[in-house]
């Protein structure tokens, strides 16, 4: 006769986990939540040691004072008032930062719209026009590629296409449309743009392509269905389901955007001034208070607009 | 509803033809440009056809030690690499049971992620240098600097790399089908053979792409590595330096060089990943198929 825990065991073992001889006592013995911390410390280290306390240390240094060649750990706000010199005495005419804090923002709404109008239609043709798992998987691919590759190289890449000698000149000069050459093709605010919205707009397709692949097809056959047009349709279907992700994909563009140096000071010709350029022209003056407190500032800035946008989406739920 | 295409796809269809043409048009112009004759310059028309440049990159510009960013690159990427795929596989398993500060781990990656990288990297400069200052204050007054390649460096990288490798887990394991676990373990499997051999092997496609961001990322990182990587350059570093002094093709050819590794490593995990697919769809479990 079987006792009842030999049928139990052998009918639902889960039930009864100490009859269990094949498992090891040592493995037993761990609880989980070890286990867990096991596994995700070692990451959260790395964070801890390489993000959460190197930020710390940009807020303190952001109050120290400096001299020409070093840091000097005592409080002094002179990393903040250098920054905003004459923001007060110049009214009405704007300082040098918030001068560069309005063109880093006019760059970053130029770079966010037109990602964003790129970004929603490519994703839109994943999603909704290409029907074969394997054709949508291939052009994804291919959107997906370039971001493997260095972004300088991308950079560099305008070069022959938009340089005084370049392909583009050239062809508008041979087709009679201009007489000498553009000039503000490259090392300009154009320039910029074109290299940012290049680089960027896939971390615009992605989180959108995410949202749009979730939406169930038969919402928009019911909303045919009722007579709506493609244009309702879009506007009424597609867009508030696809919402989540062009929040997220807003994130990263703007953040990029804010914080970026290299791209301005390549595709700029080191001309163009922006939050980012300001704490690396800092840094190489070895003014670190005053890069700290301009990092603090840019920190808080990007910090206000994600959680402006947070609002309307929650992030956790989305990933 | 049975209907053609609609005039949408077409329109689409060429929107998404020239988003392509956009991607890659610059990039195979600097490919072809970088196979100018020894008298080409920056633009086009080819002034000849030859592998002048390429072959004078080897043998060192004299502008900067180019073998030696090299390996250093690549020395990082793979390390950054590896770390990254451990890391992130051994979270992502600890995110399927909730445990304590889950939530700040995973805030701690977004931030990572989404904070823009100069602060980042000054952060670990900021962090490194305050180190340095207390090494020489009160043991060792000839300390030179624990910034370098493999501290601050690798620490800049994985800032990056990680967030990506744990969103990456967390969309497999949204799609894993639990009761294979179940299963090994009521077969009597200990935990580490429940993953060895049953998880792992389901889950390595997508552990082999975790790699291929891990690599790619680290090789072509530049704007945390930028004041967080010490004294030594990695080759996006010096090849930025180079874009302030652009006269001849040979940045073309540098460009080309590199990103030659980056599309042998993209093809590798690619071809990987697909063979893996392949042989999962033919020799896997046809569980829930029914019957022949």
């Amino acid at each position: 006769m079987d006792t009842s825990e030999d049928i139990l065991q052998r009918t639902s073992p889960d039930l009864v986990r100490g009859s269990d001889k094949a498992r090891p006592a040592k493995a037993a013995r761990l609880s989980p939540s070890f286990v867990s911390w096991l596994q995700a410390g070692p990451m959260m280290l790395v964070f801890l040691a390489f993000f959460l306390i190197p930020l710390v240390f940009v807020v303190i240094v952001s109050f120290w004072d400096y001299n020409e060649y070093q840091l000097l750990p005592a409080f002094s706000g002179r990393g903040y008032t250098d920054t905003f010199e004459g923001c007060i005495a110049q009214l009405p005419d704007l300082c040098t930062i918030a001068k560069t804090y309005l063109k880093t923002l006019k760059l970053c709404f130029l770079v966010w719209a037109i990602t964003l109008f790129i970004g929603f239609w490519v994703a839109y043709f994943l999603a909704f026009h290409v029907k074969s798992k394997t054709w949508q998987m291939g052009l994804s691919l291919l959107c997906t590629i370039p971001f493997w590759t260095s972004n300088v190289i991308r950079m560099i890449a305008w070069i022959p296409l938009l340089g005084r000698n370049g392909l583009v000149n050239s062809g508008l000069m041979k087709t009679g449309l201009i007489n000498q050459p553009v000039e503000w093709l490259l090392f300009s605010e154009f320039s910029v743009v074109l290299a940012l919205v290049h680089l960027f707009t896939f971390f615009m397709v992605v989180p959108i392509f995410n949202s749009m692949i979730r939406i169930d097809k038969s919402l928009i056959e019911a909303a045919y269905d009722a007579g709506a047009t493609g244009f309702q349709t879009l506007v009424n279907v597609v867009i508030p389901l696809a919402k989540p992700g062009i929040v997220i994909g807003s994130i990263f563009v703007i953040t990029i955007v804010m914080g970026d140096f290299i791209t301005i000071g390549v595709m700029g010709g080191q001309q163009i001034a922006a939050a980012g350029k300001i704490i690396e022209t800092r840094v190489n003056a070895l003014q670190f208070p005053a890069a700290a407190a301009n990092a603090v500032i840019l920190l808080v800035i990007t910090f206000l607009i994600i959680t402006m946008m947070s609002r309307i989406v929650d992030i956790k739920k989305e990933l | 509803m049975k209907e053609g295409r609609p005039r949408s796809f077409y329109v689409l269809a060429i929107f998404f033809a020239a988003y392509v043409l956009f991607l890659y048009g610059p990039m195979i112009a600097i490919y072809v440009l970088s196979f100018q004759g020894p008298q080409g310059g920056l633009t086009f028309p080819m002034n000849g056809v030859s592998t002048y440049w390429l072959t004078k990159l080897f043998q060192g510009t004299g502008i900067v030690d180019l073998g030696a960013a090299f390996r250093r690159s690549l020395l990082l990427g793979v390390i950054v690499m590896t770390v990254t795929v451990v890391l992130s596989v051994a979270a992502g398993m600890a995110f399927r049971r909730k445990f304590k500060a889950q939530s700040i781990l995973f805030y701690s990656a977004i931030a990572s992620l989404i904070v823009p990288s100069i602060i980042t990297s000054l952060g670990i400069s900021l962090e490194f240098r305050i180190i340095d200052d207390l090494i020489k204050a009160h043991w060792n007054e000839n300390f030179e600097t624990s910034m370098g390649l493999l501290t601050s460096g690798l620490g800049a990288h994985l800032t990056w790399t990680l967030p990506f490798g744990l969103l990456i887990m967390f969309a497999i394991f949204n799609r894993f089908d639990p009761r294979l676990e179940e299963a090994a373990r009521d077969l009597g499997a200990t935990p580490w053979q429940t993953f060895r051999h049953v998880v792992l092997p389901i889950i390595l496609p997508s552990v082999i792409g975790i790699g291929l961001f891990g690599f790619t990322l680290s090789w072509d990182e530049l704007a945390r590595s930028s004041q967080a990587i010490g004294a030594v350059n990695t080759l996006p570093l010096d090849l930025q330096g180079l874009t302030t002094t652009v006269t001849n093709p040979d940045i073309y050819a540098l460009g080309t060089i590199i990103s030659a590794v980056s599309f042998a490593v993209i093809t590798l995990a690619l071809g990987t990943i697909h063979m893996l697919n392949k042989r999962q769809a033919a020799k896997g479990s046809d569980a829930g198929k029914g019957l022949v």
